[in-house]
Parts: structure tokens; C-alpha cells; sequence
């Protein structure tokens, strides 16, 4: 639960979603769920030449399983916080 | 089971705001199918009705028709909402008949195996 926890707080951040399939999507984080599924809202492709179909998507719901990183704002992780919930979590807390 | 009220529908993460829509639905295997998103669930498993796929091969495109659409959820790779306020495709693709894309998509694949044997043949030359 903790990812599922720490995207939560990141809705409204400008993320960049890379898919396994190399596609790379930026946009607002609208909201994620408990299987990590993300909405973005206001998105564009990195390169958008290469992928000509997403021109007129403006906001997508990408599936966790196809999801292979989310590049976050340096501002948006707090190391103490994601310390301090790591170890809850080991703890079964 | 409870359902969302109309208005956590736009907040939640479900496809619940995308129903009745017209949708770009990417599959794992690269196809792009459109249509109108009608069902969903959990597992991203989708109807699609008035679905067609798009093939693009470089600057050509064309629509497929296919008809009513269960996408099994696994195949999702990414369910994208359509702007009818802007242009599906860049102004400087061309729409092809299906004979003719079809044909297109026969060359590209040609084209890259060509490659794939030169490379095969020049392998012993170590390049990279």
C-alpha cells in the first residue's frame, strides 16, 4: 500500500510516465489506484513525431502493468517521510 | 456493491468518465483501435463499439472497420481520451484505402527484414 499511498500524494504533479513499450507520456497526475492504473490530465508524448496517433489525447488512463518508471519532481519526494513509512511498512505496522 | 456517484466518477481512477466517449485504445502488440468506449471493469477488460483500427505506415493512414469490440484488459497498454476539438493526425498525413495500406505495411515489413538479413550477413565484420 505504500506506493499506492505515495502516488496518492502526488495527484496534481507533473509526472512522466515511461511504458514498456518505450512510449514516454507527460501530464498532470489526475489519480492513481491500487493496481498503480494512472490518469493523466493535459498530457503530450516526449516524442510526439514518433507517434503521430497521440496528437489529440489530452488525458489518457494508462494501465499499472505497462508502467515501467514515473519520473517524479525532485521536490516531490520527501526521503524522511518514505524512510520513516518503509520501515511501518517492514514492521507490519 | 456500491457504485460512485456522478460526481467522484471524475476523481476516481476508473474508465467510469470515459464511457459513452470516443477512445484511442493502445494494445501490447502496437495496434491502436477507436471507438466508443460502451463496458468496462477491474481489469481494463473494454467494449468497444463502432471500433476500428487505425494502421499507420509512415505518412500514410487507414481505418479498419471492425464492428463491436471485447478488448480482453491484459492487451491494454493505455486508453487515451480524444480532443474533438483538434485534429486526430498530422496535417501531412494522407488517408489510404485499405488495398493500399495494406501494401504499404507489406514494403515496411519487407524493408526491415532486408535489413535484418544484411546485418545477419555483415555480422562477422563486428561492428557496433
Amino acid at each position: 500500500m505504500l506506493f499506492f499511498s505515495y502516488f496518492k500524494d502526488l495527484v496534481g504533479r507533473e509526472v512522466t510516465v515511461e511504458l514498456k513499450n518505450d512510449l514516454a507520456i507527460r501530464g498532470t497526475l489526475h489519480s492513481v489506484d491500487q493496481y498503480l492504473n494512472i490518469k493523466l490530465e493535459n498530457t503530450r508524448v516526449v516524442d510526439q513525431d514518433k507517434y503521430p496517433h497521440m496528437l489529440s489525447v489530452r488525458n489518457c488512463f494508462i494501465r499499472g502493468s505497462v508502467v515501467r518508471y514515473v519520473q517524479l519532481p525532485p521536490e516531490g519526494v520527501d526521503i524522511e517521510l518514505l524512510h520513516d513509512a518503509t520501515r511501518r511498512e517492514a514492521r507490519g505496522g | 456493491m456500491s457504485w460512485a456517484g456522478p460526481e467522484d466518477i471524475y476523481l476516481s481512477t476508473s474508465l467510469a468518465s470515459y464511457l459513452d466517449k470516443k477512445l484511442l485504445v493502445l494494445l501490447r502488440d502496437g495496434r491502436k483501435l477507436l471507438g466508443i468506449l460502451r463496458s468496462f471493469d477491474q481489469f481494463a477488460n473494454a467494449v468497444l463499439e463502432g471500433a476500428c483500427e487505425r494502421v499507420i505506415v509512415g505518412d500514410l493512414y487507414c481505418d479498419i472497420p471492425l464492428g463491436l469490440y471485447v478488448i480482453r484488459g491484459e492487451n491494454v497498454v493505455l486508453i487515451g481520451e480524444l480532443d474533438l476539438e483538434k485534429e486526430e493526425l498530422p496535417p501531412h498525413m494522407t488517408r489510404v484505402s485499405p488495398a493500399e495500406i495494406k501494401g504499404a505495411q507489406k514494403a515496411e515489413r519487407e524493408a526491415s527484414d532486408l535489413k535484418g538479413t544484411m546485418r545477419k550477413r555483415m555480422e562477422f565484420l563486428d561492428l557496433d
